[in-house]
């Protein structure tokens, strides 16, 4: 695979710097100082060629996509649906129609619960999910669950953050219907074995759904490797824009599947007596998409692809242990997510002082981080706390940014004394 | 003063560290569960009016330095108030903490005058504004509020 960049050269690939210059966001200053933003697991900031691509759409050559007869609209639907075949490569999809565009990681999470679980779900079945998942992929089978009389159950988790895979083994049965999991988690950084996960939800005959939307910027994935049914990820983590999103999902699940959403571009054929709908993935692709947005996420993964997963991934890893290694020289911080597999996501607590207070004051000294249950409130329920504070690092960030962090938690402390 | 210390000032630490009037009541007149759904933060509050007094008030749960802060300094302003008091006490200190417009009455206001700087910080208007909501939903009869 080309995004596999020889190992031992990781650190002549890019120069931080160069990076950095790429992302004019990170010139900003907020309150006069520089932007610290170590908030990239809600979302990352984007490189200037992804605004450029964006720009230059809407400058010279906008239009909507397909059926237009004339030169724009054609140009326009072969930028769109190239970024198709993009992903499929970024992913390892065997075919591009594999791939379905989304607002999100949501909205795909969201269409398969209403689209296959329709049909597949039955009463008395059972769909798995793991202690660790967002919201967006606990609500949706809540509700098809209550729906259709099915049950959710939930595959517990160690002190670390870890699955407990000899209690998920017990959990698995011939009634278990669907096993969806996080591959890492946005509030614990852990990543997931997820192909021990797979392997072992396929041994009782269930489907699968990877919620990718921590991993896709961090972890080379290839769907041939993995053998999961859907695999969903977001766009605006991956340096993309917002609003986008991607479902994958197997050829012929994706085509025994009825519409989510109706209406046109997905249709074949409509009457007023009857509709026929049309092949996948435009089937699922109702109404007029977020064009420039699909351009962008194109240009982010060509982006991510030259900077080098595995450079990038290294990278991370060193901010990873530098940052761990400087939050637990302040007395009183607590770690919450101490996996031995993460990915560059630390979530405190600070003795007492409740994350809100932190985020505010951090703020004021140019700091992004998150503060709050971070989407995870069960996750946090499982530990007994309400919130934590969240620094997430992306390859961009440097380890003066997590020094400024350090100081700024320092002054915080000092303040409530 | 910055900004920050505006926020957070001597006042508002020493209320987060002691809370007053913290705990239940013996016996309650009103009561009402407050969440705001962007931190998951959540109170209680239970009061016992009569005679249309507010005889007595206590909170309970887990909050931010400004929620429990702004709780604690409520229940020592709202003790010994009418229902009426309390309502036009409420809109003045909201009008404060979302209007930068707002003139600040020291005199009328009196220890609330302290959250003056949060319309500094408008992501941390809900915190301050959250138990008073909750009072207001338990002096009108409801049982739950949501800051969203």
């Amino acid at each position: 695979m080309n995004i596999l960049a020889d190992e031992k050269n990781v650190e002549s690939l890019f120069s931080i710097d160069d990076i950095r210059k790429d992302f004019p966001e990170l010139s900003r200053y907020v309150h006069n100082r520089p932007l610290c933003y170590l908030d990239n697991a809600a979302s990352t900031l984007k490189p200037q060629t992804v605004i450029d691509v964006i720009a230059d759409f809407y400058t010279s050559g906008y239009s909507n996509i397909h059926r237009g007869v004339y030169l724009t609209s054609q140009q326009a639907t072969e930028r769109y649906e190239n970024v198709r075949s993009i992903i499929a490569e970024y992913i390892g999809a065997q075919h591009t129609s594999e791939i379905v565009f989304t607002r999100g990681a949501t909205e795909a999470i969201n269409l398969v619960a209403h689209s296959w679980g329709e049909y597949a779900i039955k009463e008395g079945d059972e769909i798995l999910i793991t202690t660790m998942e967002h919201h967006a992929n606990i609500v949706p089978w809540q509700v098809l669950c209550e729906k259709k009389n099915a049950q959710l159950r939930i595959i517990p988790i160690n002190d670390s953050g870890e699955i407990i895979l000899e209690e998920f083994e017990k959990l698995l049965s011939e009634k278990t219907k669907l096993v969806s999991c996080v591959y890492a988690s946005n509030s614990l950084g852990t990543i997931n074995p997820i192909q021990s996960i797979i392997q072992m939800a396929k041994n009782v005959g269930a489907t699968v759904l990877i919620d990718g939307a921590q991993a896709i910027q961090h972890i080379p994935v290839n769907m041939q490797e993995l053998n999961c049914d859907f695999f969903v990820f977001s766009g605006h983590k991956l340096y993309a824009p917002s609003g986008t999103g991607v479902l994958y999902g197997k050829k012929a699940l994706l085509q025994a599947m009825p519409p989510y959403q109706t209406g046109g571009d997905m249709i074949r054929r409509v009457t007023f007596e009857k509709t026929t709908y049309a092949d996948i993935p435009a089937r699922f692709e109702a109404g007029t998409p977020n064009i420039e947005g699909i351009i962008g996420l194109g240009e982010a993964v060509r982006y991510v692809q030259k900077c080098g997963l595995a450079a990038i991934a290294e990278r991370e890893a060193l901010l990873l242990e530098y940052g761990t290694h400087r939050l637990m020289e302040i007395p009183d911080v607590r770690i919450w997510g101490t996996a031995k597999e993460k990915v560059a996501v630390i979530s405190f607590t600070l003795g007492a002082i409740h994350p809100h207070d932190i985020g505010s004051l951090l703020d004021r000294e140019g700091i992004a981080v998150r503060a709050g249950h971070h989407c995870t409130q069960p996750l946090w329920q499982r530990f007994a706390i309400n919130s934590t504070t969240r620094a997430s690092f992306a390859f961009y960030n440097t380890e003066q940014e997590i020094d400024t962090l350090v100081d700024g938690l320092k002054n915080v402390v000092s303040l409530f004394g | 003063m910055n900004e920050i210390q505006q926020l957070y000032q001597q006042v508002i630490l020493d209320h987060n560290k002691s809370p007053r009037n913290y705990g239940h009541l013996p016996e309650c007149s009103h009561k009402a569960d407050g969440l705001n759904p962007l931190c998951g933060d959540h109170i209680t509050v239970e009061l016992y009016v009569h005679d249309g007094i507010i005889q007595d008030i206590r909170f309970t749960g887990a909050g931010c330095a400004i929620s429990t802060s702004s709780a604690s300094i409520m229940t020592t302003v709202l003790k010994g108030k009418t229902a009426e008091e309390a309502e036009r006490i409420f809109q003045e200190f909201h009008g404060v903490v979302t209007n930068d417009d707002a003139v600040i009455n020291e005199e009328s206001l009196g220890k609330l005058a302290v959250f003056a700087g949060v319309r500094e910080f408008p992501a941390r208007v809900k915190c301050a504004s959250l138990a008073w909501h909750t009072v207001h939903a338990a002096l009108q009869g409801e049982q739950e509020i949501s800051t969203e």
